[in-house]
């Protein structure tokens, strides 16, 4: 199928100061994005941080308390979903299970009034695009939940939405199944320009597939930014804990250095030197983040290129948790806590016994102040 | 392993259809031996029912009160489940305690409160006078329309029930998947939420018709001289005329033309599709 012809690419969608409350409830919380046309982006948060809600407020299935959803400048909220024009996918696939794939494909476009022969030209397609040519004459029963699924994205494609919604579509695939689904739906979505905005709770996913994420929590949004920015620069402890893994030490920030780093001091004595993700005052509480694939062994090789400022502690080795084609340690910093590292089994690797004695190093530049919050 | 899972299963059966074959199979061959033999075999009550156009007429009336009802139960049921079904859990559970009251009540007592209410001076007619829609009371009692509007009341239950555990399971996502690729209401309703609550309609339709073939104290007490159903006819050849016989041959033929009528339905509505997992 080929990209929508006349307008190129998605549309660009804003959300104006979203909300949503139930009663005293509240769900979402004045969020204000801007999505830029025919981008991925990603809602990504826990069960209860308001991302389906705000899906659902853009997609027209709740009505917000207050705020408004601009798709290319045009208000929606006085618009009913069957008005918007928007794509869907259910994380219950939602396929018509007493219609073909044909059928089911066809339905919007029937609902359009579209020509017979358009519709056959088109279903074709968009079946071509999600790989279901043959299929068109089963019944949804006779499908697995992968090819469920397909039919429901050439469902929602096939009326060339400008924008397509999706709430976890992958969530009921299985692992290796919602892998190659992701690579082939982020394919998709950049063969046709569509502006994509995505719900889900797995970070994996986000960060495979997004463009810009999101994350949400308690109905507001904690940051957004592209993948890579948001796994390396959390602005949050939160998000600095639900995006991925992060060892957390407790400490005090105690004077600012000149390269705009802070020095901190653990409970332990442990000093370091780490970045404010906020701006920090001396003397004040706070937890510090570090990655556990950043923290690496004295002794190799990548120590030596994180240069003369590099942090460094000593630890005793406690617990080996072999994953594969990684090992993660468990390293024991005596009053100043515990951390994880994680080391690539590769060739030539020498793996420190339980109990051995190590040496950490890791680079300023990756270790993530946050004011600390008295729990 | 398939063998023995049919034997389970089997066994589970067992209570049901030994109950069923001494109280059901056994008095039926009973009746069915009964309409062939009275000293010696013959088939001449067979040939009095397709002979005598009354007891053809009694049947015609019979099957055709039946499908007005089963038509007066539809129209009045589909929508009262499609609101059960879609109201939320609490508002559901008080309205079908609503549904279900009457079956708290006998059918006599019932029936004859329909009598009160209907009656020439009944309520109905007050109203309906005070209204100014009518000059003089109308008949709605001692015929057809009296009959009918008995026998759907009591038989509603049975069509909502029916149709509302099919709309129960059918996924709201659906409807909104049809909204989020453009349908209307009205085209939500027509092309995803109707065909998908069809198997209701067919076992709702099923149920009533059947039920109301053997209806009898509805129409005995409603009904005019001129409305007489066959379980009536059947009751006054076994109460009055001691025509057993003939009574029995009677029962065979309804219960003959029933299984007709069932195969017949089977056949457009496939009703193994209706028991069979949707999904």
């Amino acid at each position: 199928m080929a990209p929508p012809e006349g307008i190129g690419g998605g549309a660009e969608v804003r959300l104006h100061e979203l909300t949503k409350t139930y009663g005293a409830v509240v769900a979402v919380r004045d969020v204000s994005l801007t999505i830029a046309s025919g981008s991925f982006f990603t809602l990504l948060g826990p069960s209860g941080s308001g991302k389906t809600t705000t899906l659902m407020m853009v997609a027209g299935f709740a009505y917000p308390t207050r705020g408004e959803v601009f798709v290319d400048g045009k208000p929606m909220a006085a618009l009913p979903p069957q008005k918007r024009d928007l794509g869907m996918v259910f994380q219950s696939y939602a396929v018509f299970p007493h219609l073909t794939v044909f059928d089911n494909v066809a339905f919007p476009l029937q609902i359009r009034k579209t020509s017979r022969l358009e519709i056959l030209h088109r279903v074709g397609a968009a079946l071509e695009l999600v790989r279901l040519t043959g299929y068109e004459q089963r019944l949804p029963r006779q499908l697995s939940g992968g090819e469920q699924q397909r039919v429901a994205l050439a469902r929602a494609l096939v009326f060339r939405p400008r924008v397509l919604l999706m709430d976890e579509p992958l969530g009921a695939l299985d692992k290796k199944l919602r892998t190659h689904m992701q690579l082939e739906l982020k394919h998709i979505q950049q063969h046709l320009h569509v502006t994509v905005i995505y719900v889900t709770h797995d970070q994996e996913e986000a960060l495979t597939m997004s463009d810009c994420v999101a994350v949400m929590q308690g109905g507001g949004i904690e940051q957004v930014g592209p993948p890579a920015e948001l796994y390396d620069r959390p602005a949050s402890r939160f998000v600095a804990d639900f995006l991925g893994e992060s060892n957390f030490l407790d400490a005090v920030a105690v004077s600012a250095s000149d390269e705009g780093h802070w020095r901190c001091r653990a409970a332990g004595g442990l000093e370091f030197y780490g970045v404010g993700a906020v701006p920090l005052e001396a003397g004040q509480p706070i937890t510090a983040a570090v990655r556990p694939e950043k923290l690496v062994q004295a002794e190799d090789a990548g120590a030596a290129a994180l240069g003369p400022g590099a942090n460094t502690c000593k630890g005793l080795v406690e617990e080996a948790i072999y994953v594969g084609d990684a090992t993660h340690y468990r390293v024991g910093l005596g009053a100043d806590g515990t951390v994880i590292i994680k080391v690539p089994n590769r060739v030539g690797a020498r793996p420190p016994a339980t109990g051995a004695a190590v040496v950490l190093a890791w680079s300023p530049e990756d270790t993530r102040l946050f004011p600390r919050v008295a729990a | 392993m398939e063998g023995r899972e049919t034997r389970r299963h089997l066994l589970l059966l067992l209570p049901a259809l030994l109950l069923l074959a001494l109280l059901f199979a056994y008095p039926l061959l009973g009746i069915v031996n009964r309409s062939i033999y009275k000293a010696g075999y013959t088939l001449q009550f067979y040939r009095q029912i397709f002979r005598v156009p009354v007891y053809l007429q009694v049947l015609a009336g019979t099957f055709k009160v039946s499908a007005v009802v089963t038509l007066v139960c539809l129209v009045l049921g589909y929508p009262l489940a499609y609101v059960l079904a879609t109201r939320r859990p609490r508002t559901a559970q008080l309205l079908m305690i609503i549904v279900v009251l009457p079956f708290f009540t006998s059918i006599i007592v019932r029936t004859y409160a329909w009598m009160v209410l209907l009656g020439r001076n009944g309520i109905v007619n007050q109203y309906l006078m005070a209204l100014g829609f009518t000059d003089k009371p109308l008949p709605l009692l001692y015929n057809q329309a009296g009959v009918v509007i008995g026998m759907s009341y009591v038989l509603l239950p049975y069509m909502v029930l029916t149709v509302y555990s099919v709309m129960r399971g059918i996924d709201r996502g659906l409807v909104r998947a049809a909204h989020s690729l453009g349908a209307s209401r009205m085209q939500a309703f027509r092309r995803v939420f109707l065909p998908l609550s069809l198997p209701g309609i067919a076992g709702g339709t099923l149920l009533v018709f059947i039920l109301s073939l053997g209806f009898f104290i509805t129409p005995a007490l409603m009904g005019g001289p001129g409305d007489m159903m066959i379980a009536m006819l059947i009751e006054r050849e076994v109460e009055i005329t001691l025509n057993w016989s003939f009574a029995s041959a009677l029962a065979v033929v309804l219960l003959a033309l029933t299984l007709i009528g069932f195969a017949g339905y089977n056949r457009i509505v496939r009703l193994e599709r209706i028991f069979e997992g949707r999904g």
